[in-house]
């Protein structure tokens, strides 16, 4: 059980200091989650912190490589003018 | 100057896109390079050796300052140790402040900056999707409830620290444009300085939600009308230029091309030598402004005592200036990007604020472009009776005169208010400022 970061992620440090399994770390082109380390912050948190802040729609994935935050969904962008 | 050294934010503005970097876009929350607090202290040490006129340091982005305090503070530390002679500023969203004016008070801030587009929590569910608050993100009109409160209870402590706060809102057509009047009113209240009514940019290649769902910007005159509507309450800003949060320079003049990081790394700065340059600067600029402020006040005099003016009311008129900067009117009209507004009236002449265009001769050298760019500049012109330039061309004057602003370039190298002033009474004495003073009567 671990979340991922991908290639979207803007490298803009928000989730970096939340992660209360340090399993976030820089990395290039973009940060990086240790998934030996990352447990999805069960136990810590309700939510997991990274996805909690990311501004970045569709950047971090979980466990099942679906979008923690999907398209539309932290900017109420419609869908159709995300995709124009 | 501003230096990027806060990346994250802890909340999302309709108006903001945390994807875009572009270093040919000049807005708030755009930045080329992202600097670490050791590179950024040594970039403001290489520009205010370099620009003896540069004073104030702010941090302004591309996230939220206060939402990297770490980075933050540490930068401000630095600073306050290895160049005392510099002012400090911050801008934020609110949402931390709270929780961090303690450790502010603690350097040479000279002020806090903050974004306030609401008190109303129904108007800030339509600017604001979501914020992150106590490790959650939450949405709509809990979220900006949240929010709301903590940028007054922010207020009210800088306030009551002593420390001076200024005001920033958008101004969103049809979301929060009524609404910044009220704005106005509480945070003057509560002690803010002064209070800048920024134009919404929302171009759809910004890729914004207001970009992308068509939510329009106000026109000069809109955002001219509500900062003239605030203004009985507040002290409003009209010089803001909506820079970078990488800026460096002069207002409308980014110079930071000249101090990359990697320019920057090979500059050799003895700051200590060039504190005592820029001391130097700033007193000769010192004396500068407080001999032209005397000269303005026997100028004052001299009129008041020739008591030459007859008194009359006059209806007040819009008066476009171009200029380079020093004060005086010393621009050609087709190399200007941005035209300073000023009104004049029979109580004297203000500053309204400043309208960007494209120059007119830009680009092509057959001037190609040239008309549907004079277009563009007519519009922005639009409300303005004269347009005062160091020279205006041929081309553009008919289209000028055809559109009610007389262009003028009879007053090269002269002050700009004297100018206004004279151009006024030219109008009057032509008696161009009567006939609207009836319609105006028949209105009220």
């Amino acid at each position: 059980m671990a979340l991922e970061i991908i290639e979207l992620c803007t490298n803009c440090w928000a989730c970096e200091p939340l992660c209360p399994s340090k399993a976030i770390y820089e990395a290039k082109p973009h940060f990086m989650i240790d998934p030996d380390k990352c447990n999805e912050c069960s136990g810590d948190f309700e939510d997991s912190q990274c996805a909690s802040i990311c501004p970045i729609e569709g950047a971090i994935l979980n466990a099942d490589g679906e979008a923690m935050n999907p398209p539309g969904s932290l900017t109420n962008i419609p869908l159709q003018k995300l995709a124009a | 100057m501003h230096v990027a050294v806060a990346p994250a934010c802890n909340i999302q503005c309709n108006y903001c896109n945390r994807k875009y970097d572009c270093a040919n876009e000049s807005r708030p929350g755009v930045v080329s390079e992202l600097h670490h607090p050791v590179q950024a202290v040594k970039k403001v040490l290489a520009v205010a050796a370099t620009i003896p006129q540069m004073t104030v340091l702010g941090i302004a982005g591309p996230g939220d300052p206060l939402a990297n305090p770490e980075r933050t503070f540490e930068t401000f530390r630095m600073l306050s140790e290895q160049a005392p002679d510099i002012k400090l500023c911050v801008s934020t969203n609110g949402l931390s402040l709270p929780e961090q004016v303690e450790q502010l008070s603690q350097y040479n801030i000279d002020h806090v900056t903050i974004t306030i587009n609401c008190v109303d929590p129904d108007v800030g569910a339509q600017i604001y999707p979501w914020i992150f608050w106590k490790n959650k993100r939450i949405k709509g009109r809990e979220a900006a409830e949240i929010l709301i409160a903590q940028q007054q209870k922010g207020l009210e402590m800088l306030v009551a620290k002593g420390i001076l706060v200024k005001v920033n809102s958008v101004m969103i057509p049809g979301v929060n444009d009524k609404h910044l009047e009220e704005v106005s009113k509480i945070v003057k209240a509560k002690g803010a300085f002064l209070h800048n009514v920024m134009p919404l940019i929302s171009e759809a290649e910004h890729g914004t939600f207001y970009g992308l769902t068509g939510q329009r910007g106000p026109t000069n005159e809109e955002l001219q009308a509500l900062q003239d509507a605030c203004e009985g309450d507040m002290n409003m800003m009209r010089h803001c230029r909506q820079c970078r949060a990488d800026a460096v320079g002069l207002l409308g003049e980014d110079r930071g091309s000249e101090f990359t990081m990697d320019k920057v790394e090979k500059m050799e700065i003895n700051y200590p030598e060039a504190m005592k340059m820029r001391a130097e600067v700033h007193a000769a600029i010192n004396e500068e402004l407080e001999s032209k402020r005397l000269a303005k006040e026997s100028k004052v005099q001299v009129i008041n005592i020739q008591g030459i003016k007859p008194k009359v009311k006059t209806r007040p008129a819009l008066i476009a200036v171009a200029t380079k900067g020093g004060g005086v009117i010393n621009e050609h009209f087709g190399h200007a990007g941005e035209f300073l507004i000023y009104e004049a009236s029979s109580e004297g002449v203000r500053f309204i604020g400043h309208r960007k265009t494209t120059p007119y001769c830009e680009g092509d050298i057959s001037c190609g472009d040239g008309e549907s760019v004079l277009d563009k500049t007519l519009k922005v012109l639009a409300g303005c009776e004269a347009v005062l330039c160091s020279k205006v061309g041929y081309e553009p004057w008919g289209p000028l005169e055809a559109a009610g602003i007389q262009p003028n370039g009879e007053h090269a190298m002269e002050p700009i208010e004297d100018a206004v002033l004279k151009v006024y009474e030219e109008m009057r004495v032509a008696g161009k400022l009567e006939a609207k003073v009836d319609e105006q009567q028949k209105v009220a």
